[in-house]
C-alpha cells in the first residue's frame, strides 16, 4: 500500500550534510499497522514527513498503490487525502481561536467535499466524541487533552484516508487517556480497515497495537519484523538494549554516550560505536540495507556468522 | 522519627471568582535512605505537593498542615531557618528544569554558585567539588566550561542533578526528571539517581506520571487522584484501588498476551479540581463504582501488606 524504497533524506546543517534518513525499505500494508520505533533524533520523524510528501527525498522513492509518488502540486494534494498526518501534540496542531467545527472541517473544505456538516459529524463520532454536535462549537481550551487528541485524528479521518500516519500519537497523553486512543486506533483498523504508520519511542505501545515493528537507528531500519518476534526474541544488539531499559527488565544494557549524529555517521555497522558485543569486521564492514520484507530481519554482522 | 513527615497537608489556589483545592489532606513519611515515588495524572495536585514542602508555592496559594523535615515544622519556621534548610537539607529538581539552567554562564560556574554563595567553599575549593559532581553524574570534568545549549537534554538533566547534590542533601525531590527524556538517555538517568539514592543515604521523592519509571526506582509508591492520596504501599506489589489498577492497566507489559492488541485505557476525563465529584472523587469514572460511592467518600483504610487504599470495596476484600 505505502512504501519507502531506499529512501534517503538529507539536511544542511552547520555546514554539513545531515543524513535523517539513510536508505530505508519499509512497507505498510493494507490494514495492517505498523510501529517505527528508535531513540531521539534517528529519523523517525523525518521518515514519516517524507512518506507524506512534505519533504522531498535526496535519494529512493515513495511507492503508494504500487505507483511512485509525484511531487506535482495537484497530484501531491490528491494523495494527502489519501494518507493523513496526525501531529505529536494536540495542544500544538490546533489552532486555539478555531472552533472543533472549524478544526474538522478545514479538510473537508480544501479538498471541497460536499456535503460538509456531515462529513465532520461522522469524523467527530468516529474519533469517539458523541454526541458530535455537542463538541461543534467547543474550543480547545474547553476539552481535555484526550479530547484534543480526538479532535486532531477526527481531522485526519474527515477526508477518509486510507493511510494514517501518526507520529508520537500519545506522548503528551496521561496514561489512563492513553489506552483509549491506542483503542480508538485499533477500531479504526477494524472497522474501516485503515492502516496505520505509528512513529514513537515507547515500546509498550508497539507491543498494544502493531503487527509489525521497524527499529530505526541513525536514519537506517536495523531490524523489522512480526511484533511478537521482535520485541519477544530481539535479534539486533541495539532492540536487545532499548527492550532491556524497560523498567520491567530484569538486566539493563544501558548504551552510554548521547544519540548519535546524522553529519557523522561511522563506518562500518554505524551501531557499532555503542554497541555491547562488537567485533572486528563491525568497524570497517558495511551491512546491506534491509529488505521491505515481512518475516523478522536485523542487520547485523554477527548474525550473519550464526548462519 | 521520619527524615519528612506529612501531617494532613492541603494547598489551595485562590483563583478569579473561586478556589482551586490542589492538595487536598495528604499525609505521607519518608526515611532516610528511601525512595518514595509519587504518580498520579496531570492536574493530580504532584508538583503542588512538592513545591510546598519546601514554600516553593506562588503567593496566591495557601498551604495548610504540618510538613516536619526532621522534626521542623517548615510552613512555620523563620525566612532563616527555612533559607538554610533549603540549601544545605533539601534540594529540588524541578519538572523541565534544563531549561532552567542560565544560557550565558558556564555549567561549572552554576553548579559552584551555592557553595561560594553560602561560603562553604573557596575558589578552589569549589573547583573541585563541581569536578567531583560532575563525575559522580558521568559527565567528564571538562563540562564545567560548556554552555547548556553545548549539551543534550539528558546531560542538561544530569547538570541538574549535580547541581541538586552540590550541598550534600538529606532529602532530594526529583518533580518528573526524565519527562521529555528519550528511553534510553532517561534510562541513563534514572540508573544514576538510583545509585546516588544508594549510595548517599539520600531520601528521595521522586513524582512522576510515568508508573513504570516509579515501580522501578522506588521503594514504596503514593497514587494521587484528585488532590488526594487513594493508595499508599510498597511498589511491585499488586494495587487495591480501582484508580491505581486502571493506572497500571495503561503500561503494558511487553510478552504478556492479555495486553497484545488490547490497549487499555479509563473513559471519562480527570476531574477539574474546581468542581470535583461528591462522594468518591473517582466515582464517575470507576468502573466498579456502588451506588453509595456518589455519596460516600471513603478515607484511606488497610488493604493488606503495608498496603492503604481508599474504596469502599477494600474493606470487603481484605
Ligand atoms: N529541518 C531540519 N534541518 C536540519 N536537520 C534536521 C531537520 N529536521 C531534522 N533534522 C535532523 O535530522 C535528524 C532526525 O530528526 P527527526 O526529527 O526525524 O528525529 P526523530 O526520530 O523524529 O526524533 P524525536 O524522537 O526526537 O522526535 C536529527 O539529527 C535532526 O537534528
Ligand atoms: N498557580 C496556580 N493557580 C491556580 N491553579 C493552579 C496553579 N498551579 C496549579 N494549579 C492547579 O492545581 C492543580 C494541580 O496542579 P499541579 O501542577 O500540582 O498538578 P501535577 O499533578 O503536578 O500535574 P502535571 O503532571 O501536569 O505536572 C491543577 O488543577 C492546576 O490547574
Ligand atoms: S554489526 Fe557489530 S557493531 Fe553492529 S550491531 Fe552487530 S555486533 Fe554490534
Ligand atoms: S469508592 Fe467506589 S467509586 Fe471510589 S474507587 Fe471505590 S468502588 Fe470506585
Ligand atoms: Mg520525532
Ligand atoms: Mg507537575
Amino acid at each position: 500500500m505505502l512504501e519507502a524504497r531506499n529512501l534517503s533524506v538529507e539536511f544542511a546543517s552547520r555546514g554539513r550534510r545531515a543524513r535523517a534518513v539513510d536508505g530505508v525499505n519499509l512497507a505498510v500494508g493494507a490494514g495492517e499497522i505498523v510501529a517505527l520505533v528508535g531513540e531521539s533524533g534517528c529519523g523517525k520523524t523525518t521518515l514519516a514527513r517524507t512518506l507524506l510528501g512534505l519533504e522531498k527525498p535526496a535519494g529512493g522513492e515513495v511507492f503508494y498503490d504500487g505507483k511512485p509518488l509525484s511531487y506535482k502540486a495537484r497530484e501531491l494534494k490528491a494523495y494527502r487525502r489519501r494518507v493523513q498526518l496526525v501531529l505529536q501534540d494536540p495542544t500544538g496542531s490546533l489552532n486555539p481561536r478555531q472552533t472543533v467545527y472549524e478544526a474538522v472541517a478545514e479538510g473537508p473544505r480544501i479538498h471541497k467535499l460536499p456535503d460538509e456538516e456531515k462529513v465532520v459529524a461522522d469524523a467527530l463520532s468516529r474519533a469517539g466524541l458523541r454526541p458530535p454536535e455537542r463538541f461543534f462549537l467547543r474550543y480547545p481550551h474547553e476539552l481535555s487533552g484526550g479530547q484534543r487528541q480526538r479532535v486532531v485524528i477526527a481531522g485526519a479521518l474527515a477526508l477518509n484516508p486510507d493511510v494514517l500516519i501518526a507520529d508520537e500519537p500519545v506522548a503528551s497523553l496521561d496514561a489512563s487517556v492513553r489506552g483509549e486512543i491506542l483503542a480508538l486506533l485499533l477500531r479504526l483498523r477494524d472497522d474501516l480497515g485503515l492502516s496505520a504508520l505509528v512513529v514513537t519511542h515507547d515500546l509498550g505501545l508497539a507491543w498494544n497495537i502493531a503487527d509489525r515493528v521497524a527499529v530505526m537507528y541513525l536514519g537506517r531500519i536495523v531490524e523489522s519484523g512480526p511484533t511478537e518476534q521482535v520485541l519477544q526474541s530481539p535479534q539486533h544488539p541495539y532492540t536487545k538494549a532499548l527492550l532491556s531499559v524497560l523498567p520491567e527488565s530484569p538486566e539493563k544494557i544501558v548504551l552510554t554516550g548521547e544519540p548519535p549524529d546524522p553529519t557523522r555517521i561511522p563506518s562500518g555497522c554505524r551501531f557499532h560505536p555503542r554497541c555491547q558485543v562488537v567485533f572486528g569486521d563491525c568497524r570497517t564492514v558495511p551491512l546491506q540495507i534491509l529488505p521491505a520484507a515481512e518475516t523478522q530481519q536485523a542487520a547485523c554482522h554477527l548474525l550473519k556468522l550464526d548462519g | 522519627m521520619s527524615l519528612l513527615e506529612l501531617d494532613d497537608v492541603s494547598v489551595t489556589y485562590r483563583i478569579a471568582g473561586g478556589e482551586v483545592p490542589a492538595v487536598r489532606g495528604v499525609s505521607l513519611a519518608l526515611n532516610a535512605g528511601e525512595a518514595l515515588g509519587i504518580v498520579g495524572e496531570s492536574g493530580s495536585g504532584k508538583s503542588s505537593l512538592a513545591m510546598a514542602i519546601l514554600r516553593l508555592l506562588p503567593r496566591d496559594a495557601r498551604t495548610g498542615g504540618r510538613i516536619l523535615l526532621d522534626g521542623d515544622d517548615v510552613l512555620t519556621m523563620t525566612w532563616g531557618r527555612l533559607r538554610a534548610v533549603r540549601w544545605a537539607e533539601a534540594s529540588i529538581v524541578f519538572q523541565g528544569a534544563q531549561h532552567g539552567l542560565n544560557p550565558v554562564r558556564r555549567i561549572g560556574e552554576q553548579i559552584a554558585e551555592p557553595l561560594l554563595v553560602h561560603k562553604l567553599a573557596g575558589p578552589e575549593k569549589a573547583r573541585r567539588r563541581v569536578a567531583e559532581l560532575l563525575d559522580q553524574v558521568g559527565l567528564p570534568a571538562w563540562r564545567a566550561k560548556s554552555y547548556p545549549h553545548e549539551l543534550s537534554g539528558g546531560q542538561r538533566q544530569r547538570v541538574m542533578i549535580a547541581m541538586a547534590l552540590a550541598c550534600e542533601p538529606r532529602l532530594i525531590i526529583a518533580d518528573e526528571p526524565t519527562t521529555a527524556l528519550d528511553v534510553m538517555v532517561q534510562a541513563q538517568v534514572l540508573t544514576l539517581i538510583k545509585e546516588l539514592v544508594a549510595a548517599e543515604d539520600i531520601a528521595l521523592l521522586m513524582i512522576s506520571h510515568d508508573l513504570s519509571v516509579l515501580a522501578d526506582l522506588c521503594d514504596r509508591l503514593a497514587v494521587m487522584y484528585a488532590g488526594r492520596v487513594v493508595e499508599t504501599g510498597p511498589s511491585g506489589g499488586a494495587f487495591a484501588h480501582p484508580y491505581s489498577r486502571a493506572l497500571s492497566a495503561a503500561f503494558p507489559t511487553i510478552g504478556d498476551p492479555a495486553s497484545r492488541l488490547a490497549p487499555k485505557g479509563l473513559g471519562g476525563d480527570p476531574p477539574d479540581p474546581a468542581e470535583l465529584p461528591s462522594g468518591c472523587v473517582f466515582h464517575p469514572r470507576c468502573p466498579v463504582a456502588l451506588e453509595s460511592c456518589s455519596t460516600v467518600n471513603i478515607d484511606l483504610r488497610p488493604a493488606g501488606d503495608r498496603r492503604t487504599a481508599a474504596c469502599v470495596l477494600v474493606g470487603e476484600e481484605v
